[in-house]
Parts: C-alpha cells; sequence; structure tokens
C-alpha cells in the first residue's frame, strides 16, 4: 500500500463514503454529537465541564464519567447487536441479507471488543470508583490524578473504535483477533490495528486503575477497618484489581508482539518463518479468561450488597463469600486452554483444565446460595435493583449449567465455536455483569444526584431486559444443538431461520428496555424532587457510603469514621452513634484539579490514530508530548491544598442531615429472631 | 537497599505526612505493586522465549550468534551501574546534594553504556541480516532483550529528569522519594537482566 | 410477579420450533441429538448425562429463588423475620460440599470421558482404519485419500463401518474440522498436524464445516460427507481414478487461491507427498516454503523435524 511521508497511509479512500450503512451510522453519530456541542454551548456550560469534570481528580465525577462512556458504547454495542440480528435472521438460502461479509465481520470483532473493553470495563470501573473510597472511609483514591490519566486513556481508546467506523474500517477478525487471520499477510488493512492500539491503550489505564485501586484499599482504609470489616464489594473490588494487576501485563505484551508482526515484519504468531499462532492463543485466553472474572466479580460484589439491602438483613455467609471470591480468582488462572480443547492438546492436558474448570462451579455455586440465604427470613422488596439481582440468580444458574457442560471436553468438541457458546457467554456476562452494574447503577444513583430514579420505568426495563434476553439467547442455545456455528454472514439450513427470528425480536424487546432506562432518567429528573434523598440513607442500608449526604461533599467525610464492625453504618446506627461529624473541623488535605489527564488522553488518541495510519511524524510528536506532560507532572510542585476548618464547616452546613439515626422508612421490621 | 531506609521520618524529615493521603508512603508501595506487575510482563515475555527458542526457520542459532565475551561486559556495566546508584541513595540520605548528583551521573553513564553496547549488538545483527523478521527465534529474541533495553532507556530519561530536578531543587522529601522509586526500578532491571543473560546468552550458547 | 409469562413463554415456544421443519421432516433438525456413529453417540450420552447431574443444583436453586423471594417479601407479615442470623454452620457445610460432590462425580466423568474421546485415540474395530488427508484451505476442504490415490474437494465420501483416521491440517488461517453427526471437532492450524478418528454406522449424507472464523468466504466453507457401503466406495474410488483430472502443481496453485467453491471437484490423482509438504511449508524449523516434489528447488535440505500438535 502506498505510504505518504505526511500521512502515512491515510488517503481520502478510508472514507467509506460508497458505503451507505456506514455512511448513516457515521452521520447519526456526527449529528447526535452536534446537537450536543450545540446544547452545551447554548446551555453555556462548556466552562462548568471542564473546570467541574474533564479537569477533575475527584472520584465521584471520574466514576460518573466512566459510567457514561460506558452507556454510550452500550449504545454503540447494542446496534452491532442489531444489525447482526437483523443480518441472520434474514440471510437463509439465497438472500444473503443485507451485510457483504466484510462488513459483518467487522461487526461481530467490533460488537465483542467494545462490550467487553469499553462498556463491561468502563461501567464497573466507573461504580468502583464511585463507590469504593466512600465504603471504604476514605477521601479519594490513592492517586487521584492517575485516576483522571486512567479514564482519558480509556476514553481515548474508545474514540479510536468509533473513528474507526468513519477513518478506514474495524478489524474483521473476531474480538480476540486470532493470528494468523490477525497478521497483515491475511488482513492487510488498519482493521487489526485499530483493533490492537484500542486494546492497547485501554488496556494500560485498565493497570494503572488497578493498581491504583488496590493501594486504595489496601492503605486507605478508615480507622478500624480491618480487612474483614471490609463490605463485600470492596472485597470483590480488591480482588479483581489483583487480577487485573496480574492479568493485563499479559495481554500488553500479546498485543505488542502481534504489532511487531504487523509493524516489524517479526514472527511470533506467524504461519511459518518460525511462528507459533497456538501461542498467541494461549497468552491471549491467559488474560482473557481473567478477564471475564474481572467483568464479573464487581457485579457480585453489587449483588451482595443489593440482596442484603433489600431483604433487610446482614448478608448471609460474609466470610464464605470472601474466601469464594478468592477462590474463583486463583482458579481463574488455571482455565485458560478450555477456549480451546479442540486443539488437540492430548487428553491429559484437556481434562486437567476441564476439571479446574468444573471446580470453579463450587465457589460460585457457594456465592449463589448464599445470596438465597441472605433473602431468606428477610423483608424482601422488590426495588428495581432487587428485581436485577432476582433476575441474575435465577438466568445465572442455567448459564453456569451450560458452562459446566461446556468445561467437559468430550461436550466441548461438539459445542465449542457454536451458537450454543454464544448463548452460554452471554448467558454469563448479561446477567452475570451487566444486571449487576444496573442494579449498582440505581442502587447508588441516589448517591451520586440526590435523587433516586424512578421505579415505574426501571421495573419495564428490567422486565423487558429480561424476556428480551431469554427470546434472544434461548433459541441460539438450541441452534447449537442443531450444529450451527458462531459468526455465519449466511446459510442454507431453512430450519434455522425461525429461531433467528425469534431471536431478532429478543434483540427488540431488549431494545426497548434500553427505552425504558432512557425515559427512566428523563422521568427522574424531570421529578427530582419528589425522588429526592434527603436522609442520604434512601435504602436503610448498611455501609459507610450510606453515611454521607447524597450527593456526598467533594472531601467524602469531614473527618475519618471509626469502625467498629462489618456493616459499619448499621452499626452505627443501631448503637447511636452520631455518623455525620459535628464541629470542630479541621483542615483537609486534597488534590487539586488538572488539565493533564484531559489533554494527555488526547495526546493518546493522536498517537493510536497515528500508529493506525503509519502517520510516524504525529506520533512521535504524541508520544514525546506525553513525556513533557509526564515531566512537566513531576516539576508541579502545586498538585494539593489544604481545604481549612472554617470551609468544611461552611460545607457540612449546606449538606443534608438526617433526621433520625433510625433505618428511615423501614421502622415497622420488628426482628423476632436473632440467632 | 534496605526496609529500614523507607520509614516515613527518613521520607518526611520536614513535613508533615497527611494522613487522609499517606502520600509518599503509598506512592512507593504503589510503584512496588507496579513493579509486580511489570514481572508478570516479562514473565510473559520469558515464556514467548522460552516456546520459540529453537524456532530457527533455517537460520542461525544462539550460538552462532551470541558473543559471550561481549554481553558479560554489557552485563559488567549495568551491575557497576547498580551499584553506583546504592552510593547515590547513601548519599541521598546523607541528604548531599552534590555527591548523590555525582553518583547519579556515574550511574547514568554506566546505563548508557550498557544501552550503546546493546544498540551495536543489535545494529550489528540486523546489518548481517538477522534482524527480528529472520525467525520466530530472533523474533522472541529481540522482543525479549528489546523490551528490557527499553526499559533502562526509559530509566535513563527518568534518570536525567531527577539529576535535573536534584540541581536545582536539592533533597526535597518528593525527590528523595522519586529517587527511592528510581533506584528500585534500576534495581530491577538490574535483576531482570541477571534472567535475561541466563536464560538468553548462557544458555543459549552452552 | 405475574410477568413472569413473559419469561417462560420463549421456552414454551421451542418444542413448537422443533417441528416446524421445513421441507425434509424425515431428519431430525437436532443433529447433535442425531448421532450417525459411535463418537457422536458418546458424545451426545456425555452431554444428556453431565446436564442430568447439574440439574441436581440448578432446579433447586431456581425453585429456592422464587420460593424464598415470594415468602420472604416485604408484604408477608406473617413470615419469620430474622435481620441479624447471617450465619449457619449446616447450611455453609451443605453448600459446600453438595456442589463439591457433585463436582467430583463429573471430574471423574471428565478424565474418563476425555480419555476415552480423545480425538487422535484410534477406534477399536475389526476393520482396518482408513487414513484421509484433511487441509483446510481458504475457503474449501481438501482431502487427500494417500491409501486410494485420490482426492477431493468439498466433498468426503467415505464407507461406513470402516473407522476413519483424519489427518488435519490447514494452509491458511486457523480452521476447525467438524461433522456434528459422526464427532466433535478438531483444529487445522498450518505447520500442525491433528488427528481425528470417527466412523460412521449409517450410510446417508451428512454435512461437515469448519467452524472457526476464517475470513469472508467462511460462511460457504462447509461440505458434503457421504457415508456410503463399502461395495459403493469402492465403486465411486473407481469412477474417480479413471475420471478427472489429476491434482498437479498447476491445479494445487489454483486451489490456494481464496475462493469459495460451490460444487465439489474431484481429482484422479495427486502428487506423492503434497500433504507433508503443505505441514512443512508452516513448520517453524524450517527455512523455505517446501513444495510438492517437482517444485522444490535443489538446494533445499530435507529435514523431518516437525511440530506435531499431538503426541
Amino acid at each position: 500500500m502506498y505510504e505518504s511521508e505526511l500521512l502515512g497511509k491515510l488517503t481520502l479512500s478510508a472514507i467509506p463514503y460508497h458505503n451507505p450503512i456506514i455512511m448513516g451510522a457515521v452521520g447519526m453519530s456526527a449529528i447526535l454529537g452536534i446537537l450536543l456541542l450545540v446544547w452545551v454551548t447554548y446551555l453555556g456550560k462548556w466552562g462548568y465541564l471542564w473546570r467541574e469534570w474533564f479537569t477533575s481528580v475527584d472520584h465521584k465525577r471520574i466514576g460518573v464519567m466512566y459510567i457514561v462512556l460506558a452507556v454510550v458504547m452500550m449504545l454503540r454495542g447494542f446496534s452491532d447487536a442489531i444489525m447482526m440480528r437483523i443480518q441472520q435472521a434474514s440471510s437463509e438460502g439465497t438472500g444473503h441479507g443485507f451485510l457483504p461479509p466484510e462488513h459483518y465481520s467487522q461487526i461481530f470483532s467490533a460488537h465483542g471488543t467494545i462490550m467487553i473493553i469499553f462498556v463491561a470495563m468502563p461501567f464497573f470501573i466507573g461504580l468502583m470508583n464511585f463507590a469504593i473510597p466512600l465504603q471504604i472511609g476514605a477521601r479519594d483514591v490513592a492517586y487521584p490524578f492517575l485516576n483522571s490519566v486512567s479514564f482519558w486513556l480509556t476514553a481515548a481508546s474508545a474514540l479510536l473504535v468509533m473513528v474507526s467506523l468513519a477513518v478506514g474500517d474495524f478489524s474483521q477478525a473476531g474480538w480476540t483477533g486470532y493470528p494468523p487471520l490477525s497478521e497483515t499477510q491475511f488482513s492487510p488493512g488498519p482493521g487489526v490495528d485499530y483493533w490492537i492500539w484500542s486494546l492497547q491503550l485501554g488496556g494500560i489505564g485498565t493497570l494503572l486503575t488497578g493498581i491504583n485501586f488496590f493501594v486504595t484499599i489496601l492503605k486507605m482504609r478508615t480507622p478500624g477497618m480491618s480487612l474483614m470489616k471490609m463490605p463485600v464489594f470492596a472485597w470483590t473490588i480488591l480482588v479483581t484489581t489483583v487480577l487485573i494487576m496480574l492479568s493485563f501485563p499479559v495481554l500488553t505484551v500479546t498485543l505488542a508482539l502481534l504489532t511487531l508482526d504487523r509493524y516489524l515484519d517479526m514472527h511470533f504468531f506467524t504461519g511459518g518463518m518460525g511462528g507459533n499462532q497456538m501461542m498467541f492463543t494461549n497468552l491471549f485466553w491467559i488474560w482473557g479468561h481473567p478477564e471475564v472474572y474481572i467483568v464479573i466479580l464487581p457485579a457480585f460484589g453489587i449483588y451482595s450488597e443489593v440482596v442484603s439491602t433489600f431483604s433487610h438483613k446482614r448478608l448471609f455467609g460474609y466470610t464464605s463469600m470472601v474466601y469464594a471470591t478468592i477462590a474463583i480468582a486463583v482458579l481463574s488462572f488455571v482455565v485458560w486452554l478450555h477456549h480451546f480443547f479442540t486443539m488437540g492438546a492430548g487428553a491429559d492436558v484437556n481434562a486437567f483444565f476441564g476439571i479446574a474448570t468444573m471446580v470453579i462451579a463450587v465457589p460460585t455455586g457457594v456465592k449463589i446460595f448464599n445470596w438465597l440465604f441472605t433473602m431468606y427470613r428477610g423483608r424482601i422488596e422488590f426495588t428495581t435493583p432487587m428485581l436485577w439481582s432476582l433476575g441474575f440468580i435465577v438466568t445465572f444458574t442455567v448459564g453456569g449449567m451450560t458452562g459446566v457442560l461446556l468445561s467437559v471436553p468430550g461436550a466441548d468438541f461438539m459445542l465449542h465455536n457454536s451458537e450454543f457458546l454464544v448463548a452460554h457467554f452471554h448467558n454469563m456476562l448479561i446477567p452475570g455483569a451487566l444486571f449487576g452494574y444496573f442494579a449498582g447503577y440505581s442502587y447508588w444513583f441516589p448517591k451520586m444526584f440526590g435523587f433516586r430514579l424512578d421505579e415505574k420505568w426501571g421495573k419495564r426495563a428490567f422486565w423487558s431486559w429480561l424476556a428480551g434476553f431469554y427470546l434472544a439467547f434461548m433459541p441460539l442455545y438450541a441452534l447449537g444443538f442443531m450444529g450451527m456455528p458462531r459468526r455465519l454472514v449466511h446459510y442454507d439450513n431453512p430450519i434455522w431461520q425461525p429461531y433467528l427470528l425469534v431471536a431478532l425480536a429478543g434483540t427488540f424487546l431488549i431494545a426497548y428496555g434500553i427505552f425504558c432506562q432512557g425515559a427512566q432518567l428523563v422521568a427522574s429528573i424531570r421529578n427530582r424532587a419528589a425522588l429526592r434523598d434527603a436522609t442520604g440513607d434512601i435504602w436503610g442500608s448498611h455501609s459507610l457510603e450510606w453515611s454521607t449526604a447524597s450527593p456526598p461533599p467533594f472531601y467524602n467525610f469531614a473527618k475519618l469514621p471509626q469502625v467498629e464492625s462489618l456493616d459499619a453504618f448499621a452499626h452505627m446506627k443501631e448503637h447511636g452513634i452520631l455518623h455525620r461529624a459535628q464541629a470542630p473541623f479541621s483542615p483537609i488535605h486534597m488534590p487539586r484539579n488538572s488539565w493533564m489527564g484531559v489533554v494527555m488522553g488526547a495526546f493518546t488518541f493522536a498517537f493510536g490514530f497515528a500508529m493506525v495510519w503509519h502517520i510516524w511524524w504525529i506520533a512521535a510528536a504524541s508520544a514525546l508530548a506525553i513525556l513533557a506532560l509526564v515531566v512537566m507532572r513531576a516539576n508541579d510542585e502545586n498538585v494539593d491544598y489544604m481545604l481549612s476548618a472554617e470551609e468544611v464547616a461552611r460545607c457540612e452546613k449546606n449538606t443534608s442531615q438526617p433526621a433520625t439515626h433510625t433505618t428511615a422508612g423501614h421502622n415497622d421490621f420488628k426482628p423476632i429472631t436473632q440467632g | 537497599m534496605s526496609a529500614n531506609t523507607l520509614s516515613p521520618e527518613m521520607l518526611h524529615p520536614d513535613h508533615a505526612q497527611h494522613p487522609d493521603h499517606g502520600g509518599e508512603d503509598n506512592a512507593l508501595f504503589g510503584f512496588w505493586v507496579y513493579l509486580m506487575t511489570d514481572c508478570i510482563l516479562f514473565a510473559s515475555l520469558f515464556a514467548t522465549y522460552a516456546v520459540m527458542r529453537h524456532n530457527y526457520a533455517g537460520g542461525p542459532t544462539g550460538k552462532d550468534l551470541f558473543d559471550l565475551r561481549y554481553v558479560f561486559i554489557e552485563t559488567m556495566f549495568l551491575l557497576f551501574s547498580s551499584f553506583s546508584n546504592g552510593f547515590a541513595m547513601l548519599s541521598m540520605h546523607r541528604r548531599s546534594r552534590s555527591a548523590t548528583l555525582k553518583w547519579l551521573l556515574l550511574t547514568a553513564l554506566l546505563g548508557l553504556g550498557f544501552v550503546g553496547m546493546e544498540v551495536r549488538e543489535f545494529t550489528h545483527l540486523v546489518m548481517e541480516g538477522n534482524g527480528p523478521d529472520r525467525s520466530g527465534f530472533l523474533s522472541a529474541f529481540f522482543g525479549l532483550v528489546g523490551t528490557h533495553g527499553t526499559h533502562v532507556s526509559i530509566g535513563l530519561i527518568w534518570m536525567g529528569v531527577m539529576m535535573w530536578q536534584l540541581y536545582f531543587k536539592g533533597v526535597t522529601p518528593a525527590i528523595t522519594s522519586r529517587l527511592l522509586r528510581l533506584s528500585l526500578f534500576w534495581h530491577f532491571l538490574d535483576i531482570i537482566w541477571i534472567v535475561v543473560f541466563t536464560v538468553v546468552y548462557l544458555m543459549g550458547v552452552l | 410477579m405475574k410477568k413472569l409469562w413473559l419469561i417462560f413463554a420463549p421456552l414454551l415456544l421451542f418444542p413448537g420450533l422443533g417441528f416446524a421443519c421445513a421441507g425434509d421432516c424425515s431428519k431430525s433438525p437436532w443433529t447433535l441429538m442425531d448421532p450417525k456413529g459411535p463418537i457422536a453417540a458418546d458424545e451426545k450420552h456425555l452431554i444428556l448425562t453431565a446436564f442430568g447431574l447439574m440439574l441436581i443444583v440448578v432446579i433447586p436453586v431456581i425453585i429456592m429463588t422464587f420460593m424464598f423471594a415470594w415468602k420472604y417479601r416485604a408484604g408477608n407479615k406473617q413470615a419469620s423475620y430474622a435481620p441479624k442470623w447471617d450465619y449457619s454452620h449446616k447450611i455453609e457445610a451443605v453448600i459446600w460440599t453438595v456442589p463439591g460432590a457433585i463436582v467430583l462425580i463429573l471430574s471423574v466423568l471428565v478424565w474418563r470421558s476425555t480419555h476415552e474421546l480423545t480425538p487422535e485415540k484410534p477406534l477399536v474395530s475389526a476393520v482396518m482404519p482408513m487414513v484421509v488427508e484433511v487441509v483446510a484451505m481458504d475457503w474449501k476442504w481438501l482431502f487427500i485419500y494417500p491409501e486410494q490415490g485420490v482426492a477431493t474437494v468439498n466433498r468426503l465420501v467415505i464407507p461406513t463401518g470402516t473407522p476413519i483416521d483424519f489427518h488435519i491440517t490447514s494452509d491458511t488461517v486457523l480452521n476447525s474440522f467438524f461433522i456434528p453427526s459422526l464427532g466433535g471437532q478438531i483444529y487445522a492450524m498450518a505447520g500442525m498436524q491433528t488427528e481425528l478418528n470417527l466412523l460412521a454406522d449409517t450410510a446417508g449424507t451428512y454435512r461437515g464445516l469448519n467452524t472457526q472464523f476464517s475470513g469472508d468466504g467462511f460462511s460457504a466453507m462447509h461440505f458434503q460427507v457421504e457415508a456410503t457401503t463399502p461395495q459403493e466406495f469402492q465403486r465411486w474410488l473407481k469412477e474417480t481414478k479413471t475420471g478427472g483430472p489429476g491434482l498437479d502443481s498447476y491445479r494445487f496453485k489454483k486451489l490456494e487461491m481464496p475462493g469459495e467453491i460451490d460444487e465439489p471437484v474431484y481429482f484422479s490423482s495427486f502428487q506423492p507427498g503434497l500433504f507433508q509438504s503443505i505441514l512443512h511449508k508452516f513448520a517453524p524449523a524450517y527455512a523455505q516454503p517446501r513444495m510438492p516434489a517437482s517444485l522444490i528447488p535443489a538446494s533445499v535440505e530435507t529435514d523431518t523435524r516437525l511440530i506435531q500438535a499431538q503426541k
């Protein structure tokens, strides 16, 4: 391919103006983007956004930005899903659907990449950003500026994926990018490079977040909060950060080696010349399998909080929960080979990895039972977060069962790469992870913004999602038993089509669910006065984040709370301990906002884009700019300040205060037995 | 570098630590954690090298290419740079700016020597047609050794920035903490190199 | 809770859909549940056994979820309420040991079945096994019959009751060779050889396919499997050997070009060592692409080492 000095491989022909579907999507995104920009300008909010959000190092603000990013990317990933479903529902026999194969393969590659890396990851990272420091009684994370950098790295790589829609194309090698298909010989275009750089740069952001929260949880817990007095969500996040730190460097290496193959003609994974393609597969899943637990464990933590809160009861088997979490994390590193039993590694190896995989079902099962026994003898309120949790328990159990089935090598030989597999991992990730994030979103929303979400629309969203999920994915299980492989752009078996039509209907139902979530947000904002959380403890919950005002002051706690027991806030309420700090206050040390995170993100995007198109001078200039920013930051002495005691007192007076210290709204629950 | 050098008094002789942010103490701990993730990164590269060490694709083997004497001198550069880095740390704890600077300069020069020798070795290989595109084995070799070399180069840039800061600002608590982290990084790279030397060069030749 | 029907309604659809067979109603659409050979039969049995064992946990969990959710709803003031009850030795013991025990049983099942069904294991049979060499190409399957001296593309003809020993490799990217009616799949990898042993009990036409996405032509990369009686097979062999052209290097080069193939192709002969030469071309210890004997430049030395994915 021709390369110019100035613009590398980039030419006007990179814009797919001849493809009406892509240009339609680009046009829609552009119009929405421009409308948003105009709206913000009309409101005159640019200064506010810049000062209070983009440059913020406050973990709560960064958390919200992560969630916004995840939601935006979910809409993109879901549009891909709808297109795939329409294609498969309409491409039986001679009707080859509306998508050519080279476009369809981009869609499923982008769908997988986006949903895992740019929806699941930022969604839970957003929730953990918001909730973790509050839960452990800290004023911020260990490295607030690094936190901002991590977010902007993630945002920059998400933007890179979005840009691939309009300039060039995305990878056609699947979200796993197996070589040799992803090597230059078979994928000469910029698609795989977009995939590589978006994963690579986003992955670095995730790794930094992992380190940040690991140190935060280990080093910044409030006095008295020993590890075994932490809420389960904090535990699952601690374990998740360990998984991130152990697995993401492997992804970094794997992608770097593929990059070397593609950019410098090396032979790590090529066919021939001493390359070893299956090494990629091994390395990829050594990261990839823990990655599954990285997105699911935080959801498990959220379910634990939610089930306990809305059963108005302590979490059953706290210790067991903690050990089950740790066991899952340890085991997640010895099961990667189950993603390719069909490599032919021999019976001993396959049997080992099959059994190791099944063993994970034990701690996972324990968790399910613990949630059930948390409900047992409780007073269950069917609020939206609780419904998400119940939907999860039932549906996830089904997914777990199909997972154990796939872990039997003999059965996997039949079901590998089939629609059954597609159904299985969606069955794990949608109820397992996404429902959990939705539960967490509606659970912590009042803490974030001071008013709760509308229940009516929330329940509509839940039922549409749940029913839509069953409609969309149960047919795929069936198709697996009919021998239908995944990723088909067309097929000639008429028996499959009705099932694919049902699946399409399910996807539309899910689309309605997403619409309900949008409507819920609008309705809640309109009705915020009535939905206001005046006490800061709207659900009658047990952990420290609920002891602050809703929304919490930017320093979180005027005085660090003293923790006596597990469920620290419940303990305070029960013993009538004042949980809001009283005067006199002392000065608080706070980090200053910084523009460098967002600017670094911008240069990171420029770097990634330039690397994709081989525009070496921009890549080098961006890398130098990032280095210069790092050095500048190191020389900046003015990174923090002291908030005076008077200022703290003034802020505290303005925040809402609870009227009493009883469990607001749930006084009618009379405990009858204790034991 | 012993554990007792890391006490908060050392780090903050004139600066009360903020209990709510943990400051430099957290930075040091976090850096340790980062080094562990870097360990995983190198472990993956070592694993890759182990898998591909015989994939010569008809090309040269380690025996054909490696000059143990040359690499031994290269190794000595890095080992002595760690040594002088240790002296820099001792001077820093004595709060002597000029001595610290001198030792750091020596460390940087030795590090530069190491990187220079590596670049020369690489250029030599590429010139002879034994570049990383020759075979899977050579890709793995350049990948592993090159990643280490890149780390050392980043360490050198960091060291340059630190010398500059030290020169203008003196031995402040923030700079002390950064120098401690740099020193950890440097020693870490030293350890990695010893493994590289053993696994790649010694085992490749013997 | 009254909206529960929404969830279960789709489940009720399935039996209905199963019967809605379009056209050929003599064939069950449930390929995996309708095995035509011993390996597929064993794998079906394995799936059903594992499924049954897991229901021991899954059904109680689902029932308990609905029961607990209903009984302990906030509106039910009759139900007992124990907000501080958070531990029971007995329950903990049961919830760790029961799933543990089931996994233990499954583990034994896995260990045995994995060794029993491992793809490289020769089948026990009075009939001598027949070797078929399989090459995945963009986007078609090449079948070489080394003992019979013929080759086909996208059509595999095999005699019933005869164990077939497939030797599989790829001339391109990663592929996966799968005949659902006869038994499980295995990867086809460039430079590596995998082995799969299958047997067809019943004569018939089955579907074979690649399950691993391999590029634009992936969806068309399926083939017919014709299981015939040994007599029929011999007749077909004779026909093929006398008809059609041989697979020479020119035709092989043409075959190697990426593209889909609509109709099966038959070759009356092929160049000896074709399969090995494809395998060698990508093997990591090798210097140059290996061609069939006639194409090998004189300077290339011969070396027999190559990586095999299986013992």
